[in-house]
């Protein structure tokens, strides 16, 4: 029977190394200074980079953040700080339901709200889907972290008469910054890697981004356009672009391990 | 001063409260734009669009039967084989294995777990489907072409690549929630087993998983939903063609997949409108097993926090 325990571990690891595997070595070969600061070349021509995806990708996750964010925090301090009464209860049952709606799903919404009215599909419309997926990871983090600061700091503040928003401003929400650094992390991770609810929102582009009301290129998009495209040298560049994607968001998530570990709260 | 202070308070809970509530709201705005969007679909083809099988968007004729057919049969297939394994992978990790392998283990099934889903998708395309192809699928086809299942070109991408590729993607969530689930259970039962003079897989079976059935439960349909809404990686493996066919080597099509591969294309209002038809019964579904979902495990909580 251990035998056999033992063996789900290993065939339940093995091919998420083999995705991780191949992710190296067939991407690394194409991982230049080109990559990263030139567009794309047609096909047949050798050379050429993902540059405009790259900083399409940054675009639309800044845009995305804008509004994620301050939402998710405001909405994970409310859950932590005033999260006893019925209205909240409902509310990180929502968060919840948020968080599972496909991503998909978010980018029909956001076509409805932004490609529809405007006539084409733009950065606005991308970063506004993304924003929507970032939404309860970011609360859902923040509120976690929040509850790790002890009642008795806050009911220390109000002994001293500071007003309760002052107190969760200034207290609470200073005394965790590292938390709230970890779910802006999360979200940003979270978001970094999403290409369906961008296929019809920012649909992408071969050209530098020129302004928001345009359609704009993502890496993510970009790694699928190519991966399914019958051309040898794209499938190189997907392979690189797949490579720069998961280090971004290993980087992201490695991070957040390392503030957590510094601020949790001792074990044994 | 106090007054002011009053104030202030005031002005921050509403402030809070009102961001919070745009989170029910959204998910209102949700639920409205898509019904809206598929109002002319709804008209058009009403409850039949469910049963119809075919789909056309030449003809602009539009059934859902072949995507809902490929969502069930590629999440089933997958949780079929992820769900044994997230449970041996779980009970491997909380029971078995020393501390640190299990917090190595974990803490790598956790990193690839977050690798995007588009980079499963290139894997598939790139690794999977020329090893099914090549490989298993003529295995299969030789040892059991006897039954429908196997039967048929072996393509590599299709079906059976589909329902892999997500059986390997939802195995790091549901072997998390049951690790979870499995951590909770108290000490003090599996020392009973053990007293008692049970084996260490007898304390596994009656201890530990005896009392976690709604958990594992939980967590299987957690993973259901997941798997129910994954779009890229299965967009890229699945063969994109709308048909109901026996075999598992067939390609197929979700209702995740069918809209990522043709919202942006498609060609009418009425096109339109049929996907996003079917982008809310997706919606509707995924908001349904999420709310049982939760609600189970929530409920475990509840129960175990008032009985220790």
């Amino acid at each position: 029977m251990v035998g056999l325990l033992i063996g789900c571990a290993i065939l339940a690891l093995f091919p998420l190394f083999s995705v991780f595997l191949y992710v190296c070595q067939q991407g690394l070969p194409g991982l230049h200074v080109n990559f990263f600061t030139s567009l794309p070349k047609p096909v047949g021509e050798v050379g050429g980079g993902m540059a405009n995806a790259v900083l399409g990708s940054l675009i639309l996750i800044t845009l995305a953040s804008l509004i994620g964010i301050p939402v998710g925090i405001a909405t994970g301090v409310y859950l932590s700080e005033y999260g006893k009464t019925k209205l909240s209860m409902i509310l990180r049952f929502c968060t919840e339901l948020l968080a599972g709606v496909p991503s998909i799903i978010i980018g029909i919404f956001a076509y409805s709200l932004f490609v529809i009215p405007m006539g084409r599909f733009s950065s606005y419309a991308g970063g506004a889907a993304l924003a929507v997926i970032m939404i309860p990871t970011v609360a859902r983090t923040t509120e976690e972290l929040l509850k790790l600061v002890p009642v008795h700091i806050r009911e220390a503040g109000l002994a001293l008469g500071i007003s309760r928003w002052k107190v969760t401003l200034i207290i609470v929400l200073r005394g965790s910054l590292s938390g709230i650094m970890t779910g802006v992390m999360l979200g940003l991770a979270r978001v970094t890697g999403e290409t369906a609810p961008l296929l019809f929102t920012a649909l992408g582009s071969q050209y530098w981004p020129r302004s928001l009301d345009q359609p704009i290129a993502s890496l993510p998009v970009q790694i699928y356009t190519y991966a399914i495209s019958p051309f040898e040298e794209w499938h190189q560049q997907a392979w690189t672009g797949a490579l720069v994607l998961v280090l971004f968001v290993f980087i992201l998530n490695l991070t957040t391990r390392m503030i957590l570990k510094r601020h949790a709260p001792a074990k044994d | 001063m106090r007054r002011e202070a009053h104030l202030g308070d005031r002005i921050f809970y509403l402030l809070l409260n009102g961001v919070a509530l745009s989170v029910l709201m959204l998910l209102g705005a949700i639920a409205w734009q898509l019904i809206h969007l598929s109002l002319p679909a709804i008209h058009k083809f009403g409850f039949g669009f469910f049963s119809s099988t075919n789909w056309d968007p030449v003809q602009e004729v539009f059934g859902a039967g072949p995507v809902i057919f490929g969502t069930l049969v590629s999440s089933g297939l997958a949780l079929l084989i992820a769900a044994p394994i997230s449970v041996g992978v779980a009970l491997f990790l909380n029971e078995l294995a020393p501390r640190r392998l299990a917090e190595a283990v974990g803490f790598l099934v956790e990193m690839l777990a977050a690798i995007p889903s588009v980079v499963y998708g290139l894997w598939g395309i790139f690794v999977l489907a020329p090893f099914l192809r090549i490989t298993v699928e003529p295995w299969l086809s030789g040892h059991f072409g006897w039954l429908p299942l196997f039967r048929g070109a072996p393509y590599g991408v299709g079906m059976l690549a589909a329902a892999l590729i997500l059986a390997m993607m939802i195995t790091p969530t549901i072997a998390a929630i049951c690790k979870e689930v499995f951590r909770a259970v108290p000490q003090s039962q599996r020392e009973a087993a053990r007293a008692l003079g049970a084996t260490k897989w007898e304390t596994m079976r009656l201890a530990v998983l005896e009392s976690s059935h709604s958990g594992i439960l939980g967590a299987v349909i957690l993973g259901l939903a997941r798997a129910l809404g994954e779009t890229m990686a299965v967009t890229m493996v699945i063969g994109n063609r709308a048909e109901i066919a026996a075999s598992l080597f067939a390609p197929g099509q979700t209702m995740a997949s069918v809209i990522a591969n043709e919202y942006a294309e498609a060609s009418g209002d009425l096109h339109l409108s049929a996907l996003a038809f079917v982008g809310l019964a997706l919606f509707a579904v995924s908001f349904a097993i999420n709310s049982v979902a939760r609600i189970l495990v929530w409920r475990l909580n509840r129960n175990r926090g008032r009985d220790f």
